[in-house]
């Protein structure tokens, strides 16, 4: 049985400033949903949210796999229940080998009840299965002695966050701008990695500005947000509308939201 | 016979009587001695240098609790961190400021090299050592160093011969056992022109929770050409006073790694000192410290470049937890013959509880005007968004923390060529932080 992300009237602030206000999203195993919007309507806030960021505070609504909530979880067992991020922005972690950290990960992932200290993963088993797929990604199998990106390019950050992925294999995934800032032969490498990686075991929510990611990843659903709520929801067409035309139209159809952001935005002018 | 019986005034002339004569130590030792004795008479209520000393709390320091141990023939076993982990071409074991065993290969021997105890060697190789000792270490720097001068129970002593090359590292451990035992050992390494030689040295507590007091010194002579590695990992109780003198003389194109560990005692307070003496020559100091619960580390080190075309590097890195506190003061000195020279020096701390505190305050002083010198210092919590992004990866919130603690030491350990002292160094950090055996 496929499992179910289920997101309902989801309110979230960063301090006192609320971002989102009511987002509701189901996705399933095997589902690709693309999130589109413009800057600062709320698609990253949602993807910390739903990982357990301690700065965003969920003031209303609730977030559940299958049925059980995870509001109260913190980000380990949000992780350890089949929830994984791409990080728009991985952060380094000096002196921290990318296969150590990767082997503590993949142990607690697939062994939920693990505590600090007890068994890891076999390290013949698992430096195996590491090479294995970073030949298929495409990258230097070198990068497992490095430093968790400490020197990489925006591209070998990106494809570091693939890798975890594909070595943690969740139940859901969000992309959070997993093609932003990479040249197109990078996006391309990103792109058909997913595509592997992505099938009836993952639901797959891409948080995107371009269609490239859109191109090798199909969506079945395109979801747009704007002022903090998601206004439209479509199929990969919509996608493709909106990357061809931009969000004018959609501003057009929903008044109230482009108001609203227009103030929001006003608001961040006059406290900046 | 107990260590701990109260004194009116602890360490008096009649206490450093005893000594000599339990000791019959040949008569230049015993002027020596007297020597200093007078230095520390004078110095004993003489305020210490703020400079060094403001931040080291040493009011509940009292020596009077602390007893030089006439007599120690008994053996024990110790808990240490390298003795058993590699084939050491020699061994030296102290206890209590006595040496209980003294090994070393007899391929070695028949070099010409000495490896053994401070009071058996001096009176063997007088001839050889007499020049060195207190060369590096000058007893009247400040109170404690004149203590130690006139008290000095013994201590590890390594003489390599010219052009010989020990490829199999040696081994010194310094251990306190008795409740109230004062160690006074003064490791002098002396390498002759184009000599090689790797000394790893710790400090380890018999008892868990005996107290104890460690004055010592380190003197560490490289003569040109010469290479020494030496390791000193500061693994006492928590319930122990460390307070030393360390320094190296380093001479033309000779190379000094100097690898400090700080895990133990109660408070402990170092004065590190590396000379570069003749031109071409280098040394490169690294640090790990780990302080927890009310640990007082300190340390005061100085790089001083003498000459020209000299090189020091220096990093270390504090990790702090509970209510410990570490305090580094840093120094680099550049004569003005110095010139071309290349120093550098870095302290990183990061502290893992909201009540520790760090204090890092590196400094120059250049009097040269064709040199490079740069110093830098960081302190911080550990990261939050390093902790969430770990713990979006399934690890647990101090498994995250533990983790990016080792990678925090882990750059230091890639300076260390010797496997055994980063391993060592990575144990005994994991078994502070209570992960690992």
């Amino acid at each position: 049985m496929s499992s179910l992300l289920k997101i309902s009237d989801l309110h979230v602030s960063v301090g006192e400033t609320p971002i989102l206000r009511g987002v509701s999203l189901e996705i399933r195993q095997g589902e690709i949903h693309a999130l589109m919007g413009p800057n600062g309507s709320g698609k990253s806030t949602l993807a910390y949210a739903l990982v357990g960021h301690p700065k965003y505070e969920i003031t209303g609504g609730s977030i559940e796999i299958d049925g059980s909530p995870l509001n109260e979880l913190d980000p380990c067992e949000r992780a350890r229940l089949g929830l994984f991020l791409a990080f728009q922005y991985p952060v380094t972690i000096p002196g921290v080998k990318v296969s150590d950290f990767l082997r503590h990960a993949v142990s607690n992932i697939r062994n939920p009840n693990r505590k600090e200290g007890e068994g890891l993963i076999p390290m013949r088993e698992f430096r195996k299965e590491l090479k294995s797929l970073m030949e298929e990604l495409g990258m230097d199998t070198d990068f497992a002695r490095r430093y968790l990106n400490e020197g990489f390019s925006g591209g070998e950050k990106k494809r570091m966050e693939i890798l975890q992925l594909a070595m943690l294999k969740p139940k859901f995934a969000i992309l959070d701008e997993t093609d932003s800032g990479l040249d197109s032969d990078a996006v391309r490498v990103v792109s058909e990695g997913l595509r592997k990686l992505s099938g009836p075991q993952m639901g797959v929510l891409i948080i995107t500005h371009h269609e490239r990611l859109l191109e090798y990843n199909v969506p079945q659903f395109t979801h747009v947000m704007l002022a903090g709520r998601i206004v439209e929801t479509g199929d990969a067409a919509l996608a493709h509308e909106l990357h061809n035309h931009g969000y004018a139209t959609v501003r057009e159809r929903h008044p109230q939201e482009a108001a609203e952001e227009q103030s929001r935005h006003e608001a961040a002018v006059t406290a900046g | 016979m107990t260590a701990a019986m109260a004194q009116a005034r602890p360490f008096d002339r009649s206490v450093l009587r005893n000594l000599m004569n339990a000791r019959c130590e040949a008569d230049w030792i015993c002027q020596l001695r007297e020597q200093a004795f007078e230095l520390f008479e004078s110095k004993r209520n003489e305020a210490l240098d703020p400079e060094e000393y403001k931040r080291v709390d040493l009011r509940a320091f009292r020596p009077e609790r602390f007893t030089w141990v006439p007599e120690r023939t008994e053996r024990i076993e110790f808990d240490t961190l390298m003795a058993r982990r590699a084939e050491f071409a020699g061994n030296v074991v102290h206890v209590d400021g006595h040496c209980l065993e003294a090994r070393l290969s007899e391929e070695y021997a028949a070099k010409g090299v000495l490896f053994g105890d401070l009071v058996t060697l001096l009176a063997d190789h007088r001839e050889i050592l007499e020049p060195h000792l207190f060369s590096a270490v000058e007893p009247a720097a400040d109170r404690f160093s004149a203590w130690h001068a006139a008290f000095w129970t013994g201590g590890t002593v390594l003489y390599v011969p010219r052009n010989v090359e020990l490829t199999q590292p040696l081994h010194s451990l310094i251990a306190l056992d008795r409740t109230g035992a004062a160690d006074f050992s003064h490791t002098l390494v002396i390498l002759e022109e184009g000599a090689k030689a790797t000394l790893l040295e710790e400090t380890t507590s018999a008892q868990a929770d005996s107290p104890g007091m460690h004055v010592g010194a380190v003197e560490l002579i490289l003569k040109p050409g010469s290479q020494l590695r030496y390791v000193q990992l500061q693994n006492w109780n928590d319930k122990v006073w460390h307070i030393a003198h360390q320094s190296g003389r380093v001479d033309r194109d000779a190379f000094l790694q100097w690898t400090v560990g700080g895990l133990g005692s109660r408070l402990s307070h170092i004065h590190q000192h590396v000379h570069l003496d003749g031109r071409g020559a280098q040394a490169q100091v690294n640090g790990v410290t780990f302080a927890t619960d009310r640990q007082v580390l300190s340390y005061y080190t100085q790089q001083t470049h003498h000459a020209p075309d000299t090189r020091s590097d220096l990093l270390y890195k504090d990790v702090l937890r509970d209510m410990a506190r570490v305090i580094w003061r840093g120094m680099i000195k550049v004569d003005p013959a110095a010139q071309k020279t290349d120093g550098y020096q870095r302290n990183d701390s990061l502290m893992m509880s909201e009540e520790a505190r760090a204090d890092a305050i590196p400094g120059l002083e250049i009097e040269a005007d064709d040199v490079r010198c740069t110093h830098g210092a960081t302190a911080g919590r550990v990261d939050e968004e390093q902790l969430f992004y770990c713990m979006c990866r399934g690890l647990e919130r101090r498994e995250a923390m533990h983790m990016i603690v080792e990678g925090f030491f882990q750059i230091v350990y890639d300076r260390i060529p010797v496997e055994i002292v980063r391993e060592t160094l990575s144990q005994a950090v994991e078994k502070k932080l209570g992960i690992g055996d």
